[in-house]
């Protein structure tokens, strides 16, 4: 079985594209390439369902809640693809919250993926460190809403973060450029469970209002602390 | 294959909504050419256009193929912005940035590593010439008019981006002057590609291809005939031109 982990900011347009994508394997074979899929979000998500009525697929979801999305992702995985392979899926996509820009979703078997929306600025990708940087592929959606001069800067922004990274640009309602995508699909080795590992190094639990102390101010805690004036980052996973 | 090197591009049909196939042989666009896409809403205007900006190989709704110079082309004209001869202008494409217009200008021509420090002003000049509301370098894109957003892009392709092929989809409401459009794609030799409704960019058309059904029903080249009326169309399109102006400069027509 095939794995890809679909991130992004909300509203990027990762389940457009995820449509686009079972889409394009339903045209070619819907006996071949039967898809799963799982919906991890924070507190409410429709995906499971929309998708599910939309391509008559297995899908699920869950709710993080207090838990960091990436965190719960990465602890419900190996359930998923055990889930997945019990629906004879040959392809497992999972479609992260998107909410931590800390954290990255991606693992080091499959196909990581960040959605990006071409209309979020020139400078978010600047801003969003591992999910661009651990990605094996950027899609940049809504590129039929902005103008030619701010795709080919937003396409240089993504390259400053990331610059051996592979970027599709879609009009994700459309379809377009998908060819080259559902390329890379196609291409995909199937993943070898006992081998999947958590690609990035979660800043998980460093200190002790990650465990729930809600006092201000670093006097209150203990961990990796900083002041104000300590550091431009406050913190930086080793 | 440069931007320099394209010719021409050639579509070849694909199916009907229906399934059926698309009965054309092929259409040839030429450098120079001023193309309009006609028919009712629904018809497939926009994914005629669509095909071209994506080089469709069979892969698209419409299943057409887009040749160029008569080839396949290569994968970067569609995988990398900067090198796609193809500039694609909608009623939804808009500029974004918080950025002056000299500086919006300046941050495409840095992408494009373009050291001619000329390029900005002569793309306001361009664009200047395709509105009446006049742009400043020193405003806000964000807040230009659609009719200034529209002229500004057109200039941009022209010059900045300097893309052979300019894709215009429904733009007319945007207050341009489409004339002075078609006139500087001559000047520059590039292809236009309009949908329109409009009747004077339809019939100022070297080709007008009509749609119907999802399919290239006919392409019509202007007639002898219709010369006369479209004299006659221009003169109405100025005098709305003028009246235009003058109902927003809060004058009375009358005068
Ligand atoms: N115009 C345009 N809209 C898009 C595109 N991709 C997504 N959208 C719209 O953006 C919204 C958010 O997309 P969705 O896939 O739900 O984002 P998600 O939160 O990342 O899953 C939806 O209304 C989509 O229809 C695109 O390429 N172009
Ligand atoms: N040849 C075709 N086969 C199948 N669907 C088509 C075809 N041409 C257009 N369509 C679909 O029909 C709808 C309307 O087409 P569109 O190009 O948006 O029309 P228009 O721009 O003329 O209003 C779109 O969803 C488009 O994808
Ligand atoms: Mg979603
Ligand atoms: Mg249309
Ligand atoms: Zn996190």
């Amino acid at each position: 079985m095939r794995l890809i982990i679909v991130a992004g900011p909300p509203s990027a347009g990762k389940t457009t594209l995820t449509r686009q994508i079972i889409n394009g394997l339903q045209n070619k074979s819907k006996n071949k390439n039967k898809v799963s899929y799982l919906k991890i979000d924070v507190v409410r998500a429709f995906e499971d369902e929309e998708l599910k009525k939309e391509f008559g697929i297995p899908t699920k979801k869950i709710y993080s809640g207090d838990l960091c999305p990436d965190h719960a992702g990465i602890m419900v995985l190996r359930d998923a693809v055990v889930w997945a392979e019990e629906n004879e899926s040959d392809l497992l996509i999972v479609e992260s919250a998107g909410l931590c820009l800390r954290c990255s979703p991606y693992v080091t078997e499959g196909l990581g993926i960040v959605v990006l929306s071409a209309i979020s600025g020139t400078n978010t990708p600047l801003k969003m460190g591992p999910m661009i940087t651990l990605a094996d592929l950027a899609v940049v959606t809504k590129i039929d809403l902005i103008s030619q001069a701010e795709r080919e800067v937003f396409r240089e922004k993504i390259k400053e973060v990331n610059g051996n990274i592979d970027i599709i640009e879609t009009n994700a309602l459309q379809g377009t450029g998908m060819r080259y995508l559902m390329r890379i699909v196609d291409s995909l080795s199937d993943i070898d469970k006992e081998k999947v590992m958590l690609k990035g190094e979660p800043p998980l639990g460093v200190c002790t209002i990650c465990i729930g102390k809600k006092d201000i101010g670093w006097q209150n805690h203990f961990g990796v602390i900083r002041r104000l004036k300590d550091a431009d980052y406050l913190y930086r996973g080793d | 294959m440069k931007h320099a090197e394209i010719e021409e591009i050639t579509i070849l049909p694909g199916r009907k909504k229906d399934g059926e196939a698309e009965d054309f042989g092929s259409i040839v666009i030429t450098l120079g050419e001023t193309i309009s896409i006609v028919g009712p809403t629904g018809s497939g205007k926009s994914a005629f256009i669509n095909d071209i900006e994506m080089f469709a190989q069979h892969d698209t709704v419409t299943g057409r193929t887009i040749l160029v110079n008569g080839e396949h082309p290569p994968e970067e004209y569609v995988r990398d912005p900067s090198k796609k001869p193809i500039a694609s202008i909608t009623q939804n494409t808009q500029c974004l940035a918080d950025l002056l217009v000299k500086n919006f200008l300046e941050m495409h021509a840095r992408a494009r590593k373009m050291v001619d420090c000329e390029v900005i002003q002569k793309t306001i000049d361009l664009a200047n010439e395709f509105t009446g509301e006049k742009i400043l370098p020193g405003m806000k894109v964000t807040e230009l008019s659609g009719g200034q957003t529209r002229a500004l892009m057109i200039a941009d392709a022209t010059l900045i981006s300097n893309t052979p092929i300019i894709l215009l989809d429904e733009i007319e409401n945007a207050g341009i002057f489409k004339d002075r459009v078609i006139e500087c794609v001559k000047r520059f030799r590039k292809a236009v590609v309009f949908v329109t409704h409009d009747p004077l960019i339809a019939l100022l058309s070297d080709k007008r291809i009509v749609m119907k059904n999802g399919a290239v029903e006919k392409v019509l080249t202007p007639k002898e005939e219709e010369k006369p009326i479209l004299k006659r169309i221009m003169l109405m399109d100025k005098r709305m031109d003028v009246i235009r102006e003058k109902i927003r400069q809060g004058e009375s027509i009358c005068d």
